[in-house]
């Protein structure tokens, strides 16, 4: 029989048992649509956390002083104090893969302006941090050199300290404010930057020269934070070791000795949170993998009964010539068209659902292509999986018995 | 001399239940040619539907041999036996076995979709004449549940024509319908005899047999007699002298 034939004939069956077909599909359209829309959600937050920290400038190196252990006791590492102006010294001028490079110190306070105030972090960073988080001014200037130096009470302000200090008319520059009983110059404003991957808000922050922040806050020769970015993302491993060998030099540690620093790249970052989406994607999806496999039972299911109760239908068509192979493709091509349909109309669910999560919650979804891919395929594979045993049951049947069946 | 279609010879069917062997046929011959209508007889437990079986090759004697337009059934295996089946036997059954919610010209069609040897044109066309033959082309389009009994049975008998078959055969088809429309069912064979067809009826009926112009009888798995009808009745006079309104 051809191809051509058994198509007809499956689909005909099928047509005689529109209701039933659907209620079968059904199964294999939630389940394929909540696959689909799972991995959407799943792929969409993991690309929503790398489009954010790449925004955040994808070639930038972070360098903090490593947890350490000092007469016994595990200190935490903001308190551990190993980074200097000489370790940022010696990375200006040995380190070749690094573009810029800004210490970063910093203190919370309350900043006070007029009669209003905000609980806020101050951080003292270099001339080229800006630079390195790709963070322009919205208006005014950043801080010269000699501002550096002088240990200058200048500041750049936030966005969000800026809403929560000045009423609307108020231009921020030129304005002093004070954080913790010190005055500050507003000498720039800085652009709305939004929230990070990981729900902090970045413009609630006051920036202002480290000298500053080291002389007149904390009192403190170290910093907290280096930053750095490389020449360009390719350089950033490069860059990376780079830093290691040098500060390892300036730290005259001990081959044996362990770092006491840590050199994070915004690339291990990306890659560390989106093994956590991927993670999630992988739950979600076995979520709804096991809704599919439901499925694919309920299939199982109707094909069973579709079998005994088109025994006399068997008979009769082995009776006028068809061979078992022809009883077992018909039965086996309905139940692939039942899942295969039920996928397409799935994946078309899936699709609108993921659309739909997108535009009444907000939630970023992505459809990949190879979610898609998959869906139908296992959608195939489950027709003939679940199909095949029943077929093959009404292919092996007596034409004798099955023709005198009630 | 006319061409044999059936060459049956010393044809054994046992079946083996637990440790009993049934002998359902007990060696049976005989011949049929082509063009002939016979009517095979016997009570219930005569081994006519063993026979028929067999003879539709739908199953295989146990001994003996059996030749359908020459070709040794008993050598056939599952799937050869399916395409004799296809090619060279219409069937006609008690139960009309439609397929339901399907039309007639759909359920005259379903022998040739197993044939890969006739197009989609072919197959229309041949079932529509095939609805012809039974007087049914008014029909074509009307589901099963839309047909009478006879109507119905017209529409198996033009499904068994389908593929155009050395032999009919036909197992109790007037069983499930009145006096009336079973004479009709067999005036409608008697013209497909005349024209040529070769038919094998199985019925219980004695009345039945009397359309027939040769008889088997069956009685334990044995031919009890092979007769020749010396006046074979002709449905359609006994139509003509039916009352046109009757008990009702």
């Amino acid at each position: 029989m051809n191809t051509l034939n058994l198509l007809r004939i499956a689909f005909k069956a099928l047509e005689r048992n529109k209701v039933r077909a659907f209620l079968t599909m059904l199964g294999i359209i939630i389940g394929v649509g909540a696959v689909i829309a799972m991995i959407a959600i799943g792929q969409g937050s993991k690309k929503s956390i790398q489009d954010q920290l790449s925004n955040m400038g994808s070639n930038m190196i972070t360098i903090r002083p490593n947890s350490n252990i000092t007469a016994g006791a595990r200190l935490d590492f903001s308190n551990v104090q190993t980074l200097t102006q000489q370790d940022v010294d010696a990375l200006k001028k040995k380190a070749r893969n690094l573009r810029y490079i800004s210490p970063a110190s910093s203190a919370r306070g309350q900043a006070i302006f007029g009669n209003s105030n905000w609980p806020t972090t101050i951080q003292g960073v270099g001339g080229e941090y800006l630079a390195i988080r790709n963070w322009p001014l919205k208006e005014g200037v950043s801080f010269s050199a000699s501002d550096l130096t002088t240990a200058a009470k200048v500041c750049m302000l936030g966005q969000t300290v800026v809403d929560n200090l000045f009423s609307n008319e108020q231009d921020p520059l030129g304005q002093v404010i004070r954080f913790n009983k010190i005055p500050f110059r507003v000498i720039g404003v800085l652009t709305q930057k939004g929230e990070n991957a990981f729900g902090q808000d970045q413009d609630d922050i006051i920036l202002t020269p480290y000298t500053t922040v080291q002389e007149r806050i904390t009192g403190s020769q170290y910093f907290q934070n280096i930053f750095a970015s490389a020449l360009d993302e390719n350089s950033t491993n490069q860059a990376s070791k780079e830093i290691a060998y040098v500060l390892r030099a300036s730290h005259k540690l001990k081959s044996q000795d362990e770092d006491d620093f840590t050199v994070r790249t915004q690339a291990e970052l990306i890659q560390t949170f989106s093994a956590t989406s991927q993670l999630l994607t992988v739950l979600l999806a076995a979520i709804a993998a096991i809704s599919l496999l439901v499925g694919g039972i309920g299939i199982m299911n109707i094909m069973y009964v579709s079998v005994t109760e088109r025994t006399k239908e068997i008979g009769l068509r082995m009776s006028i010539g068809a061979m078992g192979r022809d009883i077992l493709l018909q039965f086996l091509v309905e139940s692939i068209l039942i899942s295969v349909t039920g996928g397409i109309i799935g994946i078309g669910l899936g699709m609108f659902s993921s659309w739909l999560v997108n535009a009444l919650l907000k939630w970023p979804t992505l459809v990949a292509p190879s979610s898609v891919w998959l869906s139908f395929l296992v959608c195939v594979a489950t027709g003939v999986f679940f199909g095949y045993y029943p077929a093959q049951k009404a292919s092996r049947l007596d034409p004798i018995e099955a023709l005198r069946y009630e | 001399m006319k061409k044999k279609i059936v060459q049956i010879d010393d044809l054994k069917r046992e079946f083996i239940m637990g440790d009993e062997t049934v002998r359902a046929l007990q060696g049976i011959s005989f011949d049929v040619e082509e063009g002939e209508f016979l009517t095979i007889m016997g009570s219930s437990g005569s081994g006519k539907t063993t026979l028929l079986n067999i003879l539709g090759c739908l199953d295989k004697p146990s001994g003996g041999t059996y030749f359908l337009d020459g070709i040794n059934v008993r050598l056939l295996n599952r799937n050869e036996l399916s395409v004799i089946r296809n090619k060279k036997i219409g069937f006609i059954f008690q139960a009309y076995n439609l397929l339901p919610r399907t039309n007639a010209l759909e359920n005259v069609q379903l022998p040739l979709y197993y044939n890969a040897a006739v197009s989609a044109r072919a197959r229309k066309e041949r079932a529509e004449k095939a609805l012809q033959a039974v007087k049914l082309e008014s029909r074509m389009y009307h589901y099963p549940n839309q047909l009478s009994g006879g109507q119905q049975q017209r529409v198996a008998i033009a499904r068994a024509l389908v593929n155009d078959p050395i032999v009919i055969l036909a197992d109790e088809a007037t069983g499930n319908l009145d006096t009336r429309t079973s004479y009709e069912i067999m005036a409608l064979l008697q013209e497909l005899n005349h024209q040529g067809k070769t038919i094998i009826f199985v019925t219980h009926e004695q009345d039945i047999a009397a359309f027939s112009r040769r008889t088997i009888m069956l009685r334990d798995g044995q031919i009890l007699k092979d007769v020749m009808n010396q006046q074979v009745r002709s449905a359609k006079d006994m139509l003509t002298a039916m009352p046109v309104t009757n008990e009702y």
